[in-house]
């Protein structure tokens, strides 16, 4: 016994007849795409229109009041005062450098919370721990241990008769002491990204190299690395995106100080806007703007690549 | 199921969440807009920064004496504010800049008052009775060509170097006349074993303070100083005079005067190195020695003052510093008992309110108010100064130009990370985008 089912509202639109039909199916197809718009348009209002007005005003300067077109000498200032170049340089330093300690770090912790030692559970919750806590709490600690004098760490050097370096007041110490407590802060993010692409590597991969005589090195070294790859991209990008424009851990540790050791664009873009010279800092921000999306871009596209490539 | 009953359903929760979301946003309009009723008194809040204890001291004193000296007007200090100046002043500027200053706020004078854009900001005072009681000097640091603004709020004092009374008469020390008799003196106080000059880097600001105060040298030179300043015919790194206020810091650097923990110790750990006789230099303003009274007050009258010495040819003397000032918003809600406020600051009444909180501070700067006779020792050295008249405004309340980066670069040269001449250089063009940003000609 055959049962037609009775034609419904949708088979009727779906029969091709001329105009009206395919303009209820556009608007059908439509649909979903109208609940985006609230959503874009508070992204075009609060992030792409404010882009493209920075770019016109990092070429003036702008007293919040008046606005005086003067071309590119805020961004020739920018790169001829020292305290502002060292900015850039130190920018790259920082980026660079706690992206790599990261990256190393992070793929050892994560190969050692992926075996099996004891209280592997808990260790990694503690690992991840300082990754929740608020930069600015994890800078005032950090600020306070590291004091010269009265902190914590070179009070216990001072037991072992190390007299304890100024972390954060000896202008060639205080960039790396603040790169340190990011890369603390931070290592337990890139880790757990290694966990997770870490338990995707197949076990019989390594059953067969144990089984050809390959050392624990060597099966680290050709099986391990490569095949977690996406996840060395993913903390690749994510750490040197957040490394080129951290502001908070080092305006809370050193306020860019001491004098400008360890200022960086961040920070130099902030006390731009607090001396008030407006059309300055936003040209520091465009400077920002250009000099990540010129290293991430590039490196995002190399990385992928390579990746479709195996 | 009734399809009706689901739909009317969803209505209902709908119209029941708008206008939850409608009451929660009339409900913040209420509170500050209404006008104060006639019977109660009118409250006006008086912001500033957190970071030194006698300002709030001095705004508490004269709150609670105006309060009590009348029913209509309460006022209330709210020192919440930023204790970092940096931050403080970029505070000021937003709150300014978007409308939201509460009814007063106290603030520098001189440059930095300036750089808030006060003709477009704040309150004119100009055509108040009680401006006309107010000194010159102070009028022409509060004021632009398009109004005035503001009342002092404590007594002009001196800013140069205090110096430990013991440690002088131990090494049988005499105040120095020349920067040269200063090295010497310092040599023997290092050689002795205590600190030769005192440094506290952990507050950047006071790293300045040697440049600023070195100003009276520039200006018994060339009292037209200032004024070719600002038109940019002068500048720091190319006048031998000037110079020496960054080659000064060098100096107290390369001859091993500080102390160990000069680049983390803060304000409040310099004045009591100089107060127990620990340090025997520390270049201040002088408004720091209330502190020294309130928290040393065994070692208060240890604790001299000397302005920065200067070359053979000059007669020693000071840089004098203009006080804080109470200024209003334009937008401030209450105008008129805003000004009876001012009124009460700017008057002898007002001057002994601060004099019974603080004692004698330095010189006030309204008419018939007198100095309590009873001064502190620092206060005291203040006097010769401004009884032989050698004394100099600090370059800020002469000229709206002052880089904002100068504690920074101060920081700089007293560590030994660059010499003074680049230092100068560097606060040169530091000082230009000031200028520039204020579109003043000739830059």
């Amino acid at each position: 016994m055959a049962t037609l089912a009775p034609p419904d509202a949708s088979n009727t639109a779906a029969r091709p007849s001329g105009r009206r039909t395919s303009s209820r199916r556009y608007a059908h197809r439509m649909y979903p795409h109208w609940f985006l718009l609230p959503g874009a348009a508070v992204f075009v209002v609060l992030f792409v229109v404010p882009t493209f007005a920075s770019f016109y005003y990092a070429f003036t300067r702008w007293t919040l009041f008046d606005v005086e077109f003067i071309g590119f000498d805020n961004f020739v200032t920018f790169f001829s005062d020292p305290q502002l170049s060292k900015g850039l340089t130190n920018t790259l330093i920082f980026g660079s450098l706690t992206s790599g300690l990261k990256i190393v770090l992070g793929l050892l912790i994560g190969v050692l919370l992926t075996s099996n030692i004891w209280g592997r559970g808990y260790l990694r919750a503690v690992i991840f721990f300082p990754v929740l806590v608020s930069t600015v709490g994890v800078g005032i600690t950090f600020q306070a241990l590291m004091d010269p004098y009265d902190g914590v760490i070179n009070q216990f050097l001072g037991l072992f008769g190390i007299e304890g370096p100024g972390w954060l007041t000896n202008p060639d110490l205080a960039l790396s002491s603040i790169i340190l407590v990011d890369v603390w802060r931070g290592v337990g993010l890139a880790a757990l990204i290694y966990m997770a692409g870490l338990v995707a590597i197949p076990q019989e991969y390594y059953e067969a190299a144990r089984v050809d005589g390959a050392g624990a090195w060597h099966r680290f070294r050709n099986i391990t690395v490569p095949l977690v790859r996406p996840a060395t991209t993913t903390v690749i990008i994510l750490s040197l995106i957040g490394g080129l424009r951290e502001f908070q851990l080092i305006w809370v540790m050193t306020g860019g100080g001491p004098g400008f050791a360890s200022d960086v664009l961040a920070s130099v873009i902030y006390k731009q806007y607090a001396y008030g010279f407006f059309g300055l800092s936003t040209a520091g921000n465009v400077v920002l703007f250009v000099v990540v999306s010129a290293v991430i871009l590039p490196l995002f596209w190399w990385l992928n690549r390579k990746q479709t490539e195996l | 199921m009734s399809a009706h009953t689901h739909r009317a359903g969803r209505f209902a929760l709908a119209g029941l969440a708008t206008s939850l979301v409608l009451a929660g946003c009339s409900g913040g309009g209420e509170s500050g807009d209404a006008e104060a009723p006639a019977e109660g008194p009118v409250t006006l809040e008086w912001f500033q920064g957190s970071g030194v204890e006698t300002n709030i001291a001095t705004a508490e004193a004269l709150a609670e004496t105006f309060n009590a000296s009348q029913e209509d007007i309460v006022v209330e200090v709210d020192a919440s504010g930023p204790s970092d100046s940096a931050e403080l002043d970029n505070l000021m500027k937003t709150r300014l800049a978007t409308g939201e200053m509460p009814d007063m706020f106290w603030y520098n004078s001189g440059s930095l008052l300036q750089a808030l854009n006060p003709d477009q900001t704040m309150l004119n005072i100009a055509d108040e009775e009680f401006v006309g009681d107010l000194d010159d000097s102070w009028t022409s640091a509060v004021s632009t060509d398009g109004g005035v603004f503001g009342v002092p709020v404590q007594t002009a004092g001196g800013g140069g170097i205090f110096y430990s009374i013991p440690i002088y008469e131990e090494l049988g020390l005499e105040v120095p006349t020349t920067w040269d008799e200063f090295l010497e003196n310092s040599d023997a106080i290092r050689d002795a074993g205590y600190v030769a000059v005192q440094q506290t880097h952990g507050d950047a600001w006071t790293a300045q303070i040697m440049i600023l105060a070195d100003f009276y040298n520039v200006w018994a030179h060339d009292p037209e100083w200032a004024t070719k300043y600002t038109a940019n015919e002068v500048n720091f790194a190319d006048d031998p005079v000037a110079v020496q206020g960054f080659t000064k810091l060098q100096d107290i650097y390369e001859r091993n005067y500080l102390n160990e923990d000069y680049a983390s110790a803060l304000l409040n750990d310099g004045l009591e190195a100089v107060a127990t006789g620990e340090a025997a230099h520390y270049p201040m303003l002088g408004f720091a020695q209330a502190t020294i009274a309130t928290n040393w007050p065994d070692q208060a009258e240890d604790v001299g003052f000397f302005g920065v010495p200067g070359e053979a040819d000059t007669e020693p003397g000071t840089t004098i510093w203009m006080p804080p000032a109470l200024y209003a918003p334009a937008n401030t809600e209450h105008p008129d008992a805003v000004k009876e406020f001012m009124a009460f600051v700017a008057s002898p009444a007002g001057c002994d309110a601060i004099s019974e909180a603080l004692g004698a501070t330095g010189e006030y700067l309204v008419d018939g108010c007198t100095v309590p006779d009873e001064a502190p020792r620092i206060v005291a050295d203040f006097g010769p100064y401004f009884e032989a008249g050698t004394v100099a405004p600090a370059l800020e309340f002469l000229s709206p130009v002052k880089g904002p980066n100068l504690m920074q670069i101060s920081v700089e040269v007293g560590s030994g990370v660059r010499d003074g001449q680049s230092g100068a250089e560097l606060y040169d063009a530091d000082a230009a985008k000031q200028a520039q940003q204020l579109g003043l000609p000739g830059w």
